[in-house]
């Protein structure tokens, strides 16, 4: 399409930034900080811009890969292959989106070693769209783990309370889930001959095979999601996290485990996919259920928003097992939609945290008389949470419930109620944020969002609307894609049928 | 056969050691004590010769009647063993000199240790194996009693050297036994004679193992190996941590390889539980650790129970990933080795890694690249350390050795914990006392191998394609 790598060049944009950090910028004073800011905000708009151009490159009838490039790296063992197709290209752009915002909310907010944070998330940047557009499987595992050491210090150096505990348990859970897909990479190897995802997507693995490296991959995957019952680590990564950090790990790291079993688990092992689909169900049908109540029952907001994505990714689980046209594509664009809302939802407590220093629900209350910009903006990203018609979320669970429903009542009848219960814990959330007397003496003085705050939410409040009344730019993306997933799904249909007899 | 002096020629870098150690010690005794620094430079010269001959030097000869072999796989682990030796000679000078413990011998002790792990990796018969061995492991006796007014150091040099008589002997009665059960001492001719185990060849293979492990400090003949860590004067360590582990590793594979290619299923299944053991022990029993040698000594437990997977594997694929993998361990011990020889304050030495709080304020350079060598002795991707386990692993699955893969990469999530905490206390602890600044030898090494460990998944075909071919000398 292009003459130039523009794969490579969205992905190691970001770290040319970084690198302009580390040989540019000298000292600690508060010039060193503005520089460091100001390079990190234009390499990650740089890169968003150039991003585009994959958008306007994309052609979204053509089922291969696109923007494909090759160079030799390891021998046989692996090689350096990239490519996107209409499953990767919505998170790269969600990712190249999101990260200027959070450069933007860490404006203030980070007043130490602000050097050395912006080079972390630039790294983590181009980490994270590293792990969207490769082709290789050895070298998506390296995108995919390397993630982990930004991430391990954005927690433990910038965040709150009991961070090192959060990053410890976020690098170790992750690490544990993660060391099992390694193996079953090296299997893949032996077995195929070769870690050219393309290659692999076709490949036939045999059936005994295929369930050892559904189970190693799942294994990995379900912690990055996170899935009951391995999502413990999520909620204290994401209320010790600073802001910024819990946007990415909830708007796109979680993402990471969608889109693999998505690219991997689904189209390479049909068979065990289809054989676990109802255990999978029952996973997520309980995180719907079990969060949503554990979120109801949270005094602290990040922490309830984070049982909120634990719920939501139920949905996207759920969506991605019925192996269904319409249910994947209802997964694709939840997990995009929670890209937006969740981001924006920890972007609006960050506001309050960053004016009150708390994070408690105890300690607000009346808000919309000093903030009524914020209160609109807080409302609708309530809503979209919810899932009100009219905004993004609102489609992707109409459309993994419609495909859940067809291929088995009781799951769809049991993860709906997850609707009702999402209501109850955003609502009662945002009522007593919100709404109610202002009577607590701090809050009396509270100013309403500024300009850079409106820069970070505006876009999203854009995208949230425009894809809840227009969905088709993601659905038609994803549409071949996803085709060519369910046709392969299809071969193992007969052993759906079989499953789902047990779940009547 | 006469031997003509040319003949001599493909041994030429271990004549060299060998003769300028010994004429180094006649400069020494001569010249006395304000000598070493000449000695060191010299000592350091010799072995910067010696790699240059090794890499100039034949790739293909065998000398004295099939006992010494010169080969790629030989001249990859020489390689290895001369950085190794090279790097911590250079950076125990300084540290040396302040601690006021700078004698003469220490040099010429690890040329002729050198020298032994040298011959050691060409053996190709028991006696050779049995002479290095003895070379090498006699000099870091001594040397690991460098430090003679010390109680710890000289009870170091003491417990090394009664457990390593006892592995010698042991070793010694393996090989007995193997010489009588197949009628031979040259590997080649074994490797003929054992087409069909016998009790007692397989007993043989045990006691060599057992000799061998300890060399390696495998589980369970490890136990000397934390206190001689600790004990020893800390550049001591660090060449203990580095070049003796890469010699006795070669030696282990080219006999494992040479000898014992037809009996493999007879002795997978003592390297598959000598490796899961290092690797659980070294990875849980650092965690109670505080002194960071001590915890070096664990972390070196766990790595050479990584290595010894893909031995376990058998095939030319694991041999590649042994080679690999000691390749980059050498360079993440010797970084990891010149952070802990800069440890040093105002009132000198501190061991404990607690001192290093806040590393990341008073030098973050340093600090950063101890961080990079931990992740990597982790094994998380891209760093170095995930390639080298990645090679290992490889191995064990193509040989279907799904177990062995499995607890390795589990203990590995076990020892990330230690790494990590040594990242957390340079980087989220509140900062200490400042240490001295650095000197240039260890911050050379930290930053050639800090560089080394970061970059290496740029462009990491030529390790990989040399060690490749280094293990393809053995099948």
């Amino acid at each position: 399409m292009y003459e130039w790598p523009i794969l490579s060049v969205v992905t190691f944009l970001p770290l040319v930034g970084a690198l302009l950090i580390v040989l540019m910028i000298r000292g600690d004073d508060e010039v060193a900080k503005r520089n460091a800011r100001w390079v990190a905000l234009w390499a990650t708009l740089v890169t968003f811009v150039i991003s585009l151009l994959l958008l306007f490159g994309f052609d979204p009838s053509n089922p291969d890969f696109q923007f494909v490039e090759y160079q030799a790296w390891l021998g046989d063992v692996a090689a350096y292959r990239m490519g996107v197709d209409g499953i990767s290209l919505p998170f790269v752009l969600l990712t190249t989106l999101l990260m200027p915002m959070c450069i933007l909310a860490s404006w203030d907010a980070i007043q130490h070693r602000v050097k050395e944070y912006m080079i972390c998330f630039l790294v983590l940047e181009t980490l994270m769209i590293g792990t969207f557009s490769v082709l290789d499987l050895l070298l998506f595992y390296f995108f995919f783990e390397g993630g982990l050491i930004p991430m391990f210090l954005i927690i433990g150096i910038w965040g709150h309370g009991r961070k090192v505990y959060a990053a410890f348990k976020f690098f170790l859970y992750t690490l544990a889930g993660s060391v099992l897909m390694m193996l079953a990479i090296m299997a893949i190897y032996w077995q195929a001959g070769t870690t050219d995802i393309a290659v692999l997507l076709k490949h036939d693995f045999p059936e005994g095979m295929q369930y050892w490296l559904w189970i190693a991959f799942f294994a990995s995957f379900a912690v990055k999601m996170p899935m009951w019952p391995v999502h413990t680590w999520l909620p204290d990564a994401h209320v010790e996290a600073p802001t910024a950090g819990s946007v990415i790990l909830a708007a796109i790291m979680l993402k990471m485990g969608g889109y693999g079993l998505l690219r991997f688990s689904l189209p390479m092992f049909p068979d065990a996919s289809a054989y676990f689909a109802p255990f999978v169900f029952t996973l997520s049908v309980i995180a719907i259920i079990y969060t949503s109540l554990v979120a109801l029952r949270q005094e602290d907001m990040k922490k309830l928003i984070a049982y909120s994505s634990i719920a939501h990714m139920g949905y996207v689980t759920m969506g991605i097992f019925t192996l269904t046209q319409e249910g994947i594509q209802g997964a694709v664009f939840q997990m995009v939609s929670h890209g937006f809302v969740s981001g924006a939802l920890f972007l609006c407590v960050g506001v309050l945290y960053d004016r009150m220093h708390t994070r408690e629900i105890a300690a607000y209350g009346g808000l919309v008389f000093r903030m009524p910009v914020y209160a609109t903006l807080f409302m609708v990203f309530t809503m979209a949470n919810v899932g009100l018609p009219g905004t993004s979320g609102f489609i992707g669970e109409f459309l993994t419930l419609l495909a859940a429903f067809g291929r088995n009542t009781w799951v769809a009848f049991l993860a709906t109620t997850g609707v009702i219960l999402s209501a109850a814990y955003a609502l009662w959330l945002y009522r007593r944020v919100v709404f109610g007397a202002l009577e607590k003496e701090s809050l009396k003085n509270i100013r309403d969002v500024n300009p850079r705050e409106l820069a970070t939410l505006v876009p999203l409040l854009f995208f949230t609307i425009l894809f809840g009344v227009w969905p088709q730019p993601i659905l038609d993306a994803c549409n071949v894609a996803v085709n060519a997933i369910v046709a392969r799904a299809d071969v193992a249909a007969g052993a759906i049928k079989a499953a789902a007899l047990v779940l009547p | 056969m006469t031997l003509t002096l040319a003949a001599l020629g493909p041994a030429l870098p271990e004549l060299l050691l060998a003769f300028s150690a010994l004429a180094l010690l006649m400069f020494g005794a001569f010249a006395g004590p304000k000598s070493t620094d000449t000695v060191n430079g010299l000592a350091l010269a010799a072995l910067f010769a010696a790699l240059v001959l090794v890499l100039l030097g034949p790739t293909d000869a065998t000398l004295f009647n099939g006992a010494f072999h010169v080969d790629a796989f030989g001249r990859f682990m020489k390689v290895l063993a001369l950085l190794g030796a090279g790097g911590t000679l250079a950076m125990s000078v300084d540290w040396l000199k302040a601690e006021k413990q700078d004698r003469f011998e220490y040099a010429i002790l690890v040329l002729l240790s050198t020298l032994g792990m040298m011959m050691l990796i060409s053996a190709g018969d028991l006696i050779a194996l049995y002479m290095g061995l003895e070379l090498m492991s006699l000099a870091l006796y001594v040397i690991a009693a460098n430090n003679r007014d010390s109680v710890r150091s000289t009870e170091a040099g003491l417990k090394y050297f009664v457990l390593g008589a006892l592995s010698s002997g042991m070793l010694l009665y393996g090989a007995s036994l193997i010489y009588g059960f197949t009628g031979s001492v040259n590997f080649a001719q074994i490797a003929q004679a054992a087409r069909e185990p016998s009790l007692g060849l397989i007993f043989g293979i045990v006691f060599m193992f057992a000799g061998l492990c300890f060399k390696v400090s495998a589980v369970p003949f490890h136990m000397w190996t934390p206190d001689v860590y600790e004990g020893a004067p800390a550049p001591v360590t660090a060449f203990f941590a580095s070049a003796p582990k890469v010699a006795a590793m070669a030696v282990f594979v080219r006999f494992a390889m040479e000898a014992l290619p037809n009996v493999t299923h007879q002795w997978q299944q003592i390297i598959v539980f000598v490796s899961i053991a290092s690797m659980a022990l070294g990875s849980f029993g650092a965690i109670g650790q505080r002194n960071f040698k001590r915890l070096m000594a664990y972390s070196s437990i766990g790595h050479m129970g990584f290595a010894l997977v893909g031995l376990a594997a058998g095939t030319e694929q694991g041999v590649q990933g042994v080679l690999v993998y000691m390749a980059i361990y050498m360079a993440m011990t010797l970084g990891a080795f010149a952070c802990i020889l800069s440890m040093r304050r105002k009132d000198g030495m501190v061991e404990t890694y607690d001192e290093l709080a806040g590393l990341a304020h008073t030098s973050p350079v340093k600090a950063f690249m101890l961080a990079v060598l931990m992740f990597s002795l982790a094994g998380i991707p891209p760093l170095a350390g995930f390639l080298a386990k990645y090679y290992v692993f490889l191995a064990a699955i193509e040989s279907g050795l799904y177990a062995l893969a499995v607890i390795g990469v589990l203990t590995s999530v076990v020892g990330a914990f230690y790494y990590l905490r040594i990242v957390k206390i340079m980087y989220f602890d509140e900062p200490a006392a400042p240490f001295e600044p650095m000197r240039s030898e260890p911050r050379v090494v930290l930053a050639v191998s800090g560089t080394f460990t970061l970059l290496f998944f740029v462009y990491p075909a030529p390790l990989i394609a040399a060690a490749g071919v280094a293990a393809r000398a053995l099948f």
